[in-house]
């Protein structure tokens, strides 16, 4: 950690313990990190999505006791859980909506890295890891949403795992892999369960370095500037932190309670209340909605380029959406990291977000039409914006005076007397 | 100023999902459904327990036939929230027993008894029928789904556990359903074992007649397609056809529908009144543990200038 560890053992068990195992001075430590004191509520995003992950990982525990992987059993454990497990309805529907809530989180924990310039340098590592952390949510979603077996369960999984066979030679090897076999059969579901079961462990532990890397760098913060004084311009994570993340959390539970208890299916599709079955095909298969705009840039490809098909076509599409991500660090030329002093960033930023917004909504629209001509110019900028105005702008842009610290940005900004006698005169 | 940066996203987004379900439903040419006000709609709502009990009835004596109710057990009758629960035994069952709970529940027992259920194999290796018991799920009127096809000229009769859970707007679905057969329009020409039903989805434009398509077989230009589709089932209801013990409750197909959506929404959602209960309460909880954090957050960060 890279501040000073301000710990005193106060008892001889503290010291004994602390010459072996400091395990309270790295609480200490963790719980004491000079935090800068200018974080607004965007920054609180981190602390709900630790809070959601601890909640799937609960109610997923807790759902897997009662459950059934077998594919003539598995919907109907569902339903066991649903109406005979003692508040078996309510740990799925937390489950199920928690979900929902962790990707709306995540989403808005990306949209604030990107727009306060959270991955540059030296936070590399920290973005990097979050995009890892990204994947593999996707990933234990997906899985997951597979496991009560309905119809688009297995035609969700029939479709997402076909795109494989659009890559040359290694698809098809893939695709059976991933299956257990040629089709989605009870091979598949019990391979899924299992992986489900593993991989938030595994973003538990990305979670850990993702925090560790962050506390080596410290944190970003809305103006971008570094830490220059500790004493003036952070504050200890406690309790200033622990409460402002505990006010947003609160609010954050409810908006998941509003669903959970009074609209619990709103967000999920009708036909998963319907078991799999292989020779029914639903009219419409569409993703759960948080991967919506990756299913939109997916489909906006519907043209042949040179031996690229647009099937392989629009599945390179789709995964380069997220490996740009990895390479976003070295992409941004600006050295100004917070957009707040970047005017035209923003309003770029902002058309960035209604694309992926718009995406979101054309996802889940029918592939035909005017949709497919708006998804190809929502996706054509969602790249552009990564691959040519993010590297443009860094040496067009002129951008605006920095504060000189984050102690002099928070003076400035808090003198409410002189600012609306000023604009009246204006 | 703060609360609202942070509430301004998550509303937008949660508009955003109610868009997108929307959407959805909008998407298949069937008439609009019927928009009821039912009683368990909202958040403070809950089942009208005479209405859910009369349409066990309508179930029990039309929809049994041929439609299952795969999840359902006759101890669900008698569970919390279901519609045949007792607080404390009629008069004439012994002293002693707890009819709150649904294996000593005596009208469920009663029900389970009317049915026989295959048990087995007994000693000698035999099944044998009995009859049920209140820990029996409902018998399914079809061995298995080729003898239900068999019977129903090839059409598969939906489990209705479920069935409001697994369509859009399920509880108006089912009751347009049921409320809305009518005369198949002229333009088309419809097979005996094919029911029109302006609310069911399908395409009617491959059931007009050769004078509306053209060569390929695609309605002529200014016919209009009829909304709907055709499904096997003819109108299961007409009035008169269940007997109602009140007779204050008129014996017509529509408050049939009415009923038997009632019931057929407790059965897939069973516990949507504790859920709901349990949702005021941690809401009000949350709502508290709110405003206590935020007043922390604001006595804890008042003597920060941030």
């Amino acid at each position: 950690m890279s501040h000073q560890s301000t710990y005193k053992p106060g008892s001889a068990i503290e010291r004994w313990l602390d010459r072996r195992l400091p395990i309270i001075r790295f609480s200490a430590d963790f719980m004491e990190f000079p935090t800068p004191k200018n974080l607004n509520y965007w920054w609180t995003f981190g602390a709900i999505l630790a809070v959601c992950l601890v909640i799937q990982i609960i109610t997923g525990v807790v759902l897997a006791m009662h459950y059934t992987p077998e594919k003539n059993l598995a919907f109907d454990s569902v339903e066991h859980i649903m109406r005979d497990v003692n508040y078996g309805w309510l740990m799925r529907y937390v489950h199920a909506n928690g979900a929902s809530m962790f990707f709306l989180a995540v989403y808005i924990h990306m949209f604030r890295g990107l727009y306060y310039g959270s991955y540059k340098e030296p936070r590399e590592m920290v973005w990097i890891l979050g995009v890892v952390i990204f994947l593999l949510m996707m990933a234990t979603a997906f899985m997951g949403y597979v496991l009560p077996w309905g119809q688009m369960s297995f035609w969700g999984a029939t479709v997402i795992t076909n795109f494989f066979t659009a890559f040359p030679i290694v698809g098809e090897p893939i695709k059976t892999l991933l299956l257990g076999g040629p089709s989605v059969d009870n091979a598949t579901l019990n391979r899924f369960f299992s992986l489900h079961y593993l991989l938030p462990f595994a973003i538990f532990g990305v979670v850990a370095i993702h925090i560790w890397a962050f506390h080596t760098s410290g944190n970003n913060n809305p103006t971008g500037v570094e830490v220059k004084d500790v004493k003036k311009d952070t504050l200890p994570f406690h309790p200033y932190y622990t409460v402002k993340d505990g006010f947003a959390i609160a609010v954050f539970m409810l908006l998941l309670a509003a669903f959970v208890f009074f609209n619990p299916n709103g967000l999920g599709h009708p036909d998963n209340y319907k078991p799999a079955d292989p020779l029914v095909t639903p009219p419409h298969i569409v993703p759960e909605w948080y991967f919506l705009p990756f299913y939109a840039i997916l489909r906006a490809i519907t043209f042949n380029i040179g031996p690229i098909t647009s099937k392989l076509g629009g599945v390179i599409a789709m995964f380069s959406s997220i490996m740009v991500l990895f390479v976003l660090p070295w992409l941004d030329t600006s050295k100004v990291r917070s957009m707040r002093y970047r005017p035209v960033a923003q309003l770029w930023f902002v058309l960035f977000v209604i694309a992926c917004v718009w995406l979101g909504y054309l996802g889940g629209q029918p592939a035909e039409g005017v949709f497919v001509i708006q998804a190809q110019i929502a996706t054509a900028y969602y790249f552009a914006f990564f691959l040519i105005i993010l590297p443009l702008l860094g040496v067009f842009e002129k951008a605006k005076p920095l504060p000189k610290s984050i102690a002099d940005s928070v003076l400035k900004h808090d003198k409410p007397t002189a600012t609306p006698i000023a604009q009246a005169a204006e | 100023m703060q609360m609202k940066t942070i509430l301004r996203p998550l509303i937008a987004a949660s508009v955003a999902f109610a868009a997108a379900g929307a959407a959805h439903a909008s998407s298949a040419k069937v008439e609009e459904y019927k928009a009821i006000d039912w009683s368990f709609n909202g958040a403070f709502g809950s089942y009208d327990k005479e209405s859910v009990q009369r349409g066990f009835q309508v179930y029990k004596t039309v929809c049994a036939s041929c439609h299952a109710v795969e999840q359902l057990s006759f101890r669900n009758l008698g569970d919390k929230g279901g519609p045949f629960h007792l607080d404390k035994c009629p008069e004439g069952v012994p002293a002693g027993t707890d009819c709150s709970t649904p294996g000593s529940n005596p009208i469920v027992k009663a029900i389970a008894a009317e049915y026989q259920i295959t048990d087995g194999p007994d000693d000698s290796g035999d099944m044998f029928q009995r009859p049920g018991l209140p820990s029996d799920k409902f018998p399914r009127p079809f061995a298995n789904p080729q003898q239900a096809r068999a019977a129903n000229g090839g059409a598969l009769p939906p489990n209705l556990a479920l069935v409001i859970k697994a369509r859009h707007d399920g509880p108006d679905y089912v009751y347009s359903l049921l409320t809305g057969y009518e005369e198949a329009p002229a333009s088309v020409q419809l097979s005996p074992t094919q029911h029109y039903n302006p609310y069911f989805t399908g395409d009617m434009s491959q059931l007009l007649k050769p004078e509306y398509r053209n060569a390929e077989g695609h309605p002529l230009d200014g016919v209009e397609v009829p909304l709907g589709g055709v499904l096997a089932m003819a109108s299961p209801l007409s009035d008169g056809v269940v007997d109602y013990a009140d007779e204050h409750v008129p014996e017509t197909v529509d408050q049939y529908a009415k009923d038997v959506v009632q019931f057929l929404t407790w059965a897939s959602e069973p516990k949507m009144e504790e859920r709901k209960s349990l949702g005021v309460v941690t809401m009000g909880y949350l709502l508290i543990l709110t405003l206590i954090l935020f007043f922390s957050y604001r006595a804890i960060w008042s003597k920060v200038e941030h």
